[in-house]
């Protein structure tokens, strides 16, 4: 079971609902990551917009400039995180389920150390300031954890995915659109902080 | 409670109705004048007064008259409304112009389309009309998008210029005046002059003045229709604008923000004089205010200094110096009180002092706890700082 | 008048029993409230949002019995201001959008030829989401904690200190709550005009109604999230201390205007947009000829939704910006006029190519075009800044906006109520009420509005509980007032006209106006499954040309009557050739239930239960879990090979 093109002409393929063209499900999670995405282009906006606006000094006097290291390990785990969906979605195309349930956990366990690593780097940060110490302060803390929020979303996804597909008769190669969806998503989260990334941890020291 | 009773001299509220009048001519010399008033304050229904023994309640102004009016106004012809179409400053006189301009160029597109629509109405609904399936897409272009085109172009260089030459402020060395709005009055104050007064500033004719605004708490947008457009109080900053009257008089303005309960009553007057009037208010706002003259007034000094009054209150040399309501210096002198709430006369002063929320509901003074037999002394004394 | 008989059936008396067993669903307490049928759902959005525009218009009938008379104690200032914000933000959010949405729901898979949505339970989902969030904003009125700070609610004036209290909290939470419902019924109409259209319907043979309705669709997307983030911050501000508008702490107050406006200002194109889409639609069936330069149209559509992105500061055109920003500001806001100009000379053109059959639907497109004209000039001279810093917040203002309110989306929506009744409802209105009601809504919205023009220019500030009488803005605010019940009178006509039509009415034959679009083609009210045979569309105006009839009559084949299951067809996005078949999910009471839980956690949040908001949280998560939970299958039919 190759191409998936060839497989979709004959009438047993349409009973059996191959994809032939991008399934409705498709485009109803690209155009609610696309959503999503505008929301974030917003908060960051946000951030830079009271950058510019207030004084000089950035982040505010009393607060240091964020240290790299640990956003640094947070990134080396989440953007290679989407790797193992990849890898999972290919072999379900292909009907290899072993393959789903193992690119699925490893997803997961990369997403929970993502999550970990973040709950300590809160832990220090909380010392230094809070939410409401200003106006940086509650951008950090909304715009992280508004995306660990995401990651929390996207985990839960990946998690469903991985009991689903452990109870078995859920996916194989001719129905994989929600494993196709959710991939879509986690790689969104995946981007997404990239850009945090380079807003929160990188700008203020340009 | 009866403020006639307690004051019995209290100055007639219709004499204070003239005063508000603002024909652009009123000027301070016209404020006691007792002009014949043409309508009847609504608000005398809920200050604490027996309106039922005052006669005037029943001559309202009838709805066809101001009908009139406002035909009148559209005319340019009525002084009475703070009308941008009745310019009296540089700013809001290039509006007029503009205004104008984009008002015939709308009509003439408008007559354009209804008369195509008219066209379309009478002719293409007999029977016999025959349905043609062109496209004629030429049509469209050059009416919908070519011709608005060529209009907007114009337009827009015109608003271009507008736009520049209000932003054209005075001179580095102008006069200026800090205007700082608060929820729901306006305090104003000149820079180099010890003093403050509320919901009145005086400029002088033909000079452009610099206002420079804030606000104390929430926006508010500065707007004198008639002499300039508005200019918005941000929290945080700093905004400027001018004003420059071309003729002397009053000018209505008001708050074109919405900040609050109270946003309708926070008006304001500009006082546009010879340079000479000006430098006359200048001086009274750096001098300390006029003493208590008989036993009345001292007393009533006493009982503010000494009451809670003081608390919010400043007046310029007894030592009250608060800062939360607006500085009572002069307050004998103003157009009104709370900022176009009530006219400004012994039964509304005593009413606002007994209790202002009745008067202006949800404003930021309390009602105060002042004993009847006070409240006199206390409105004579106010009356006296002018 | 019909000139085009009913189709033959091309479905078998077989066939169509099963069809009716796949979709058919019998009258029952349970079927009302767990049906997923586009038609019921688009009905209850425009009965429901019906119902907020008559309390948002008694609100302002209120508020205009209060400015009858200067210095008025009718209504105290709270009042006053919660009524006109809440006019405000209902008459917007809760009317406009939603009564569109709902003749879009009604409306797109009928014109399109599908049997559903794509997401039929999403949109189930939505409406209730809509239903519960219009009642969470308006049962705060008569405990006096509506919303007061007007309908964009600029900081500081809304934060916790200024405004104590639930008044902002319903705000923003009740939007936020509304805002899914928004963003599902965007994603829905987008991804149904996307992939469900019958075979043949190219992207040039797309309705002009569901292009404007896929514009605005992407507008919500883009825009929507500016205002979802303000409200967040707003609640984040005001409930736990954060700082994003406080300026002592770093924050900025026009930052809250930015966001609200990129999101306001397309906001008021999604009401206008598919507004347009319906006068676009009503004209063909009056005119008896297609819309003039049906590609000029969409290309208007188009640019509008685009540049209504690059027009926000004109809101905030006195608040001091960079004179070179107002520039750039000033001149796209000129622009934007081009687009509106096409598509206004395209329908004059219509009419003057057609011949005009002058029915109610056609007098309100006439009336539209006569308001929204005026108001649109309005909307132009604000365009330049120095015009808009005289008259902004002034009843200028209130003026403009309520001729592109009303002129340009109620006379529309009015029109549509008349077109489509015999569609929604199977039952003929009566002309002569029609009549009236046309002319008096006409009327009073002049008077109402007219005066507003004057007495803005007078001076007089917007959102003021009462005036004084010096000005003389007394006599034109009593016309404005009588105005509005005129209005009011012949709103109340329309109502009537409806639930006349709806008792006593003549039932309605499946085409009777001669329409050019595919609902024409079909059952006047649809049978559940809409089309007994999915059409084959051959031009833009298929229920005019014969093959594309003809492929819904005898001999058809079975492909496109798809009678075994509950299915509709998936066609490619651009030129609509056939894909395959797509199972569609019949009726379920999870929509129901996750907007309750919903419910609860937006409820929880106002009243700071946030132990019960977390649980209600969890809950929704798991009504979505098991919502979208794969069927167990065969590994056969899934394809497993290991
Ligand atoms: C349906 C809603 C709708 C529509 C369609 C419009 C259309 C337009 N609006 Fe309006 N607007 C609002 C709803 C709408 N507006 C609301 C609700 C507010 C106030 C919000 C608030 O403060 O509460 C507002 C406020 C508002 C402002 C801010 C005013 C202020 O607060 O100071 C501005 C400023 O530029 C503006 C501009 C425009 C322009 C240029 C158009 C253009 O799109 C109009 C284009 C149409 C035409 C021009 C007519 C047809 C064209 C022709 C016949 C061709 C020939 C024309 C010419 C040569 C000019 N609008
Ligand atoms: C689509 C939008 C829309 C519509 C249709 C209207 C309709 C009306 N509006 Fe409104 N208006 C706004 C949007 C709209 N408005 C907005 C956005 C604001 C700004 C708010 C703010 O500043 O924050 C505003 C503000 C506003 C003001 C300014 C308030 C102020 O600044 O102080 C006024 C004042 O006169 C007003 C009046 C009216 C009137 C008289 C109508 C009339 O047309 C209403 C007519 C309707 C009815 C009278 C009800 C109909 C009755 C029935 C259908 C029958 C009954 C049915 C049953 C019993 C089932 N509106
Ligand atoms: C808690 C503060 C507070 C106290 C105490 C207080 N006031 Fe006020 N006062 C205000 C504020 C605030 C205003 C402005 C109200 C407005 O216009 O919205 C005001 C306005 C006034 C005005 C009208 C001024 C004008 O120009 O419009 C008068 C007169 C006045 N107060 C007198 C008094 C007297 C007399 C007392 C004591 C008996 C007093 N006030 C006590 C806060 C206070
Ligand atoms: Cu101050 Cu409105
Ligand atoms: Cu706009």
């Amino acid at each position: 079971m190759s191409g998936g093109v060839r497989a979709a002409t004959g009438t047993a393929a349409l009973t059996t609902e191959l994809p032939v063209g991008r399934s409705t499900g498709w485009w109803g999670m690209v155009m609610f990551v696309v959503t999503e995405a505008t929301l974030f282009a917003c908060l960051l906006g946000s951030y830079f917009y009271l950058r510019f606006q207030s004084g000089d000094q950035w982040p505010p006097p009393g607060i240091a400039p964020p240290t790299l290291l640990k956003p640094l390990v947070m990134t080396a785990v989440l953007l290679p995180s989407s790797l193992p969906v990849i890898w999972a979605e290919h072999g379900i195309r292909k009907g290899q389920r072993w393959r789903l349930r193992a690119g699925l956990t490893a997803t997961l366990l990369l997403g929970l150390t993502f999550l970990a690593l973040q709950a300590s780097e809160y832990a220090e940060k909380l010392h230094e300031f809070t939410l409401t110490t200003n106006a940086y302060g509650s951008l950090f803390y909304v715009i992280t954890g508004f995306h660990g929020l995401h990651v929390l979303v996207g985990l839960t996804m990946i998690g469903w995915l991985l009991a689903a597909s452990l109870r078995g008769g859920s996916f194989g190669a001719h129905r994989h659109d929600r494993v196709r969806n959710a991939a879509i998503y986690w790689h969104f989260v995946d981007l997404v902080w990239a850009a945090i990334l380079f807003t929160i941890y990188l700008s203020p020291r340009l | 409670m009866e403020v006639r009773i307690i004051v019995p001299s209290a100055p007639s509220t219709l004499a204070y109705y003239c005063r508000i009048r603002l024909y652009p001519s009123y000027g301070r010399n016209a404020l006691n004048s007792p002009n014949k008033p043409h309508a009847l304050p609504k608000w005398l229904g809920s200050v604490p007064v027996d309106t039922r023994a005052d006669p005037t309640t029943r001559s309202r102004r009838l709805a066809p008259v101001a009908v009139l009016g406002g035909v009148l106004a559209l005319a340019g012809c009525s002084g009475q409304a703070p009308s941008a179409l009745d310019p009296a400053g540089s700013g809001a006189g290039r509006i007029t112009d503009l205004w104008w301009v984009l008002f015939w160029i709308s009509m003439a597109v408008f007559v354009e389309v209804m008369v195509l629509l008219a066209w379309a109405l009478l002719f293409r609904r007999r029977r016999d009309a025959r349905v043609r399936h062109g496209q004629p897409l030429r049509f469209v272009v050059v009416a919908g998008a070519g011709v608005p085109l060529v209009i907007l172009v114009t337009v827009y260089a015109l608003g271009l210029r507008d736009l520049a030459a209000l932003g054209d402020g005075p001179e580095p060395g102008a006069t200026t005046i800090e205007v700082t709005g608060h929820q729901w009055w306006w305090e104003v104050r000149v820079p180099g002059v010890a003093g403050a007064t509320a919901n009145e500033l005086h400029i002088p004719v033909g000079e452009k003045v610099r206002i420079r605004l804030r606000t104390a708490d929430v926006l508010h947008s500065f707007w004198v229709p008639q002499l300039m457009p508005k200019t918005d109080l941000i929290a945080g900053e700093v905004r400027e604008t001018w004003l420059r009257a071309e003729r002397a008089g009053t000018y209505r303005g008001q708050c074109a923000e919405y900040c609050g309960t109270q946003h309708a009553h926070m008006s304001f007057l500009v006082v546009a004089e010879p340079r000479r009037d000006f430098d006359a208010w200048l001086a009274r706002l750096g001098s300390p205010a006029p003493g208590p003259q008989t036993d009345a007034q001292r007393r009533g000094q006493q009982a503010f200094v000494q009451g809670s009054c003081a608390g919010c209150h400043a007046v310029r040399g007894t030592g009250a110096d608060g800062h939360i309501g607006p500085d009572l210096s002069d307050v004998g002198a103003r157009w009104s009180i709370g900022a176009g709430a009530v006219p400004n006369d012994g039964g509304h002063l005593g009413g606002w002092i007994a209790n202002s929320q009745t008067v202006k509901p949800g404003n930021r003074m309390p009602p105060q706890p002042v004993q009847a037999a006070q409240l006199p002394d206390l409105i004579a004394y106010l009356q006296s700082l002018k | 008048m019909s000139t085009t008989a009913a189709p033959v059936p091309g479905a078998s008396r077989e066939q169509l029993g099963r069809l009716e067993e796949h979709w058919g669903e019998r009258p029952s307490l349970r079927a009302w409230l767990t049906t997923v049928d586009h038609k019921k759902i688009g009905r209850r959005y425009l009965v429901t949002a019906g119902l907020f525009f008559a309390l948002a218009g008694l609100s302002a009938l209120a508020m205009r019995t209060q400015l009858a008379r200067p210095e008025s104690r009718l209504l105290s200032p709270q009042e006053y201001n919660q009524l006109f914000t809440m006019h405000g933000t209902a008459m917007i959010f809760l009317f406009a959008t939603p009564m569109l949405f709902g003749f879009g729901n009604f409306l797109v898979p009928l014109l399109i030829g599908a049997r559903d949505m794509a997401f039929p339970k999403l949109n189930a989902l939505g409406y209730w989401i809509f239903l519960f969030a219009g009642l969470f904003m308006w049962a705060s009125l008569p405990f006096g904690a509506a919303p007061n700070a007007g309908w964009f609610a600029y900081v500081p004036l809304t934060g916790q200190q200024h405004t104590p209290g639930l008044h902002m909290d319903v705000y923003s939470l009740g939007l936020l709550f509304l805002g899914i419902a928004t963003t599902a019924g965007s994603i829905n109409f987008i991804v149904t005009a996307l992939k469900l259209r019958a075979p043949g319907m190219s992207l040039n043979r797309v309705p002009l109604f569901v292009w404007a309705i896929v514009a605005t669709a992407f507008m919500v997307i883009f825009a929507l999230p500016a205002l979802n983030l303000d409200n967040a911050m707003l609640f984040l501000d005001r409930r736990f201390g954060t700082h994003f508008f406080d300026p002592a702490a770093g924050g900025n107050v026009l930052l809250w205007q930015h966001l609200f406006w990129i999101f306001g200002h397309p906001d008021v194109y999604i009401i206008v947009m598919p507004a347009l889409g319906i006068v676009s639609a009503v004209l063909p069936a009056f005119t008896r000829r297609g819309v003039v330069g049906y590609v000029l149209v969409v290309f208007a559509i188009v640019a509008i939704s685009i540049i209504s992105f690059g027009v926000w500061v004109h809101h905030m055109f006195a608040t001091g910006l960079p004179r070179l920003s107002y520039s750039f500001f000033s001149a796209a806001s000129t622009i934007i006029t081009i687009p509106s100009g096409i598509q206004i000379f395209a329908w004059l053109a219509t009419m003057l190519l057609g011949r005009l059959v002058v029915r109610v639907p056609l007098l309100f497109v006439i009336g539209f075009i006569v308001t929204f004209v005026l108001g649109g000039f309005t909307g132009t001279m604000f365009a330049l800044t120095a015009f808009d810093q005289q008259v902004t917040d002034s009843y200028f203002v209130v003026a403009h906006f309520h001729y592109v309110l009303i002129g340009g989306a109620v006379f529309p929506i009015l029109a549509a109520i008349y077109y489509w009744l015999p569609k929604i409802t199977g039952r003929m209105y009566h002309e002569g009420l029609g009549r009236w009601a046309f002319w008096l809504v006409f009327a009073g919205m002049h008077v109402t509005f007219f005066p507003m023009h004057l007495y803005g220019l007078f001076g007089m500030p917007r959102r003021v509980y009462t005036y004084p009488s010096e000005p003389g803005w007394d006599g034109w605010n009593l016309v404005s007032t009588i105005g509005s019940y005129l209005l009011a009178v012949g709103l109340l006509l329309v109502v009537v006209g409806v639930v006349h039509a709806i008792r006593r009415g003549r039932p309605a034959p499946p085409d009777p106006w001669g329409g050019d679009t595919l609902e024409w083609s079909t059952d006047s009210p649809p049978k559940s499954y809409n089309f007994p045979v999915l059409p084959q569309v051959h031009s833009l105006h298929p229920n005019w040309d014969e093959s594309s009839r003809e492929s819904m009559g005898a001999g058809a084949e079975a492909d496109r009557i798809l009678a075994d299951g509950r299915t509709t067809l998936l066609t490619s996005e651009l030129d609509g050739r056939r894909e395959r078949e797509v199972e569609m999910p019949g009726s379920s009471w999870q929509p129901l239930l996750l907007a309750l839980v919903m419910l609860l956690f937006f409820t929880a949040m106002l009243f700071a239960w946030y132990p019960v908001a977390a649980v209600a949280a969890v809950a929704v998560a798991g009504t979505v879990a098991t919502w979208l939970w794969p069927p167990r299958r065969p590994d056969r039919e899934l394809g497993v090979s290991a």
